[in-house]
């Protein structure tokens, strides 16, 4: 259990690399308002045609994934292999989910024309959610190796790191959406 | 030494070291011509001057890497090097194909050389740093597959570490990426969309990954600190190399003819580059500070910590200076531009590459571990004289490249290049003189290898 009281949790090589990931989101974000200023409406008219429906079931699906992770971070704690890879499993779904319902809104874009190049909403839009998009492929990877480790019996309730390292960067995944979607969908 | 294989990286390294003075000896000659333009003319004009200067740079680092491979990998991986022989027979290859083309630089004009070599059966010739005939660029691409059968197949049969394999990696893309140079299409937009990925996927993509595994390497060397610490920084940093290397290639898709939205991607990936190169430099002063041994050999301990510090200066902060397109729209091409390049590349994959040889090469020649103190002590004095003159070229360039910026295109008033180039010739004076600083560190350098006497106790 000693471990569990360490701050931060997990590996803090693994805590530079979030802050780095966060850097460059900031940086991101801070790029888009800037161009969002200077382009108020072409912002707010295109705004509208993204699909909020399919954004909000995203953003329920990498919550509850959060919520998974957090569990099965709690059951390693309490020496509980089979239930933490249960709860790894069902984050990882929710994961699926997330790229499912993504892929479809970029389906619905790419018939409709829309690429990179045809306006600078657009070129944001693209831009912002293809990188996280990737980010959350990088979690899963991560989620999944953890999953297999735990499988093959490598966690315990004294050593756990490898878990809360991965959960760790899921959060980064989830929060980082988290601050993407009202930005991006919502913000007027 | 610890395998007997490893001393196929001697010659490597000597190559290395006497390519690199013929590099540097251009280096002063151009120098001189940016302020006595026709210093050596006809005999060496500039353009054929810088040509031998950048060739020969590559060359040698090339040179210098695959030492540093054959030496690494046998130890990493506990066995002897798959063939020994190979290696040496790549090392006579490579070492006549780069002689006789920088002698074809240098005896016959460009156009008879690329003539005498059949350029016209596939033209590749003609392109900044990629100069090289077609015939030698095909020796290039033997050599590379050769020697990477060779570092694979000694991988595949020992031990798999993290640093043999972020290494491997490392070389595999360098001989991938170097394809780029047969592409050569007639669309200028496409030519310099591609010839990037040979430049930038090089020096800010895949050479930082061998750049890391070797340094990676001489730390658990010489500091004794736990390999899997070594190994989770390395991680850390290779993936942060990649993401902000691979898209920041953007950051010279700015002026070219590509899409727009390059502007952003390339400034926004491109201004996180320097990430990598600080966590480098916390990583390599971490574990020398957490160290558990005091190895012997002192020199390749201050050149470890030098490739950190200057590999951050030269390639992060100078690199970040002109990085974002709003910026770069002014200072494209500038000296500021030159200030960059000769820091970067000093102090990233020079630095490493001497770190590397200052470790290995007291074994290769039969010692221990070091070298005697007199010897180091010469070492450290060059590695001062090349470094702080490399700074003071860093920064003369970089108020040469200041100054032409502003009076060439940024006041209400921009003159003409010549005319500026002329303004701002005290500072390549300046420049010359710690050129000429840099030779002489370099000659203390090579001294340092004849000095003998007794090898330090370890402390």
């Amino acid at each position: 259990m000693n471990a569990s009281k360490e701050y931060p949790p997990g590996d803090l090589a693994m805590w530079i690399f979030i802050l780095a990931e966060l850097l460059v989101f900031a940086l991101f974000f801070a790029a888009y308002a800037f161009s969002r200023a200077n382009n108020v409406e072409l912002f707010n008219t295109f705004q509208q045609t993204l699909d909020t429906d399919s954004a909000l079931i995203n953003t329920l699906a990498l919550i509850t994934s959060s919520y998974f992770v957090m569990r099965a971070v709690a059951d390693i704690r309490q020496n509980r292999q089979v239930e933490c890879i249960r709860w790894l499993l069902a984050a990882l779904s929710m994961g699926a989910v997330f790229l499912i319902v993504k892929s479809g809104e970029y389906v619905h874009h790419y018939s409709a024309g829309i690429n990179l190049r045809t306006n600078t909403f657009y070129m944001f839009y693209l831009s912002l959610t293809f990188f996280h998009f990737m980010h959350v492929l990088l979690g899963m990877v991560i989620l999944s190796a953890i999953t297999v480790k735990t499988w093959l019996g490598d966690y315990s309730a004294t050593e756990h790191t490898g878990v809360e390292t991965g959960a760790s960067y899921w959060h980064m995944v989830d929060i980082v959406w988290l601050i993407l979607f009202p930005l991006v969908y919502i913000m007027k | 030494m610890k395998y007997q294989s490893q001393a196929v990286a001697k010659p490597y390294f000597i190559a290395a070291i006497g390519l690199f003075i013929g590099q540097i000896v251009f280096g002063v000659i151009l120098g001189l011509q940016y302020v006595v333009g026709d210093f050596l003319f006809p005999e060496i004009p500039f353009n054929v001057a810088r040509m031998v200067h950048t060739n020969l740079l590559i060359v040698w680092l090339l040179f210098g890497f695959m030492g540093a491979a054959y030496y690494l990998v046998p130890e990493e991986s506990e066995t002897e090097l798959h063939s020994p022989g190979l290696a040496i027979l790549m090392f006579w290859i490579f070492l006549v194909a780069g002689a006789l083309t920088v002698l074809g630089y240098l005896m016959v004009p460009y156009a008879t050389l690329a003539e005498m070599t059949g350029n016209e059966l596939l033209p590749t010739m003609g392109r900044e740093f990629l100069e090289q005939p077609t015939i030698t660029k095909l020796g290039i691409v033997v050599v590379a597959l050769a020697f990477l059968f060779n570092i694979g197949m000694t991988i595949l049969k020992g031990r798999k570490t993290v640093v043999s394999l972020v290494l491997l990696i490392g070389l595999v893309g360098l001989a991938v990426f170097f394809l780029f140079s047969f592409y050569n299409p007639d669309n200028l937009v496409k030519d310099k969309y591609y010839w990037w990925w040979v430049v930038h996927l090089w020096v800010e993509g895949v050479w930082e990954l061998i750049l890391g595994s070797i340094l990676a390497f001489v730390l658990i060397k010489t500091t004794g600190v736990d390999r899997e610490v070594i190994e989770k920084w390395l991680y850390v940093i290779i993936a942060m190399t990649l993401i902000t290397g691979i898209i920041g290639t953007g950051h010279h898709y700015y002026w070219i003819g590509a899409p727009e939205y390059w502007q952003w991607w390339g400034s926004i990936f491109s201004a996180m580059e320097p990430i990598p190169f600080f966590m480098m430099t916390v990583f390599a002063f971490n574990m020398v500070n957490r160290r558990r041994r005091n190895h012997p050999n002192q020199a390749a301990v201050l050149w470890a910590l030098g490739t950190a510090v200057m590999a951050f200066l030269g390639a992060g902060v100078w690199g970040f200076m002109h990085t974002l397109s709003p910026i770069n729209y002014y200072t494209h091409g500038t000296q500021i531009t030159a200030a960059h390049g000769h820091m970067a590349f000093y102090g990233a994959y020079v630095m490493i590459v001497i770190t590397m040889i200052s470790y290995a090469m007291p074994m290769l020649r039969g010692r221990d571990a070091a070298n005697s103190g007199k010897s180091q002590v010469i070492e450290m004095w060059s590695f001062w004289l090349m470094t702080v003159s490399m700074v003071f070229i860093t920064l003369f360039l970089t108020a040469a490249g200041v100054l032409q910026t502003y009076i060439q295109r940024y006041t209400d008033d921009p003159q003409p290049f010549m005319v500026v180039q002329e303004k701002i010739e005290i500072f390549y004076w300046m420049r010359e003189v710690a050129g000429v600083v840099f030779l002489i560190g370099l000659v203390v350098y090579a001294t340092s290898f004849f000095i003998g006497g007794k090898e330090p106790e370890e402390a």
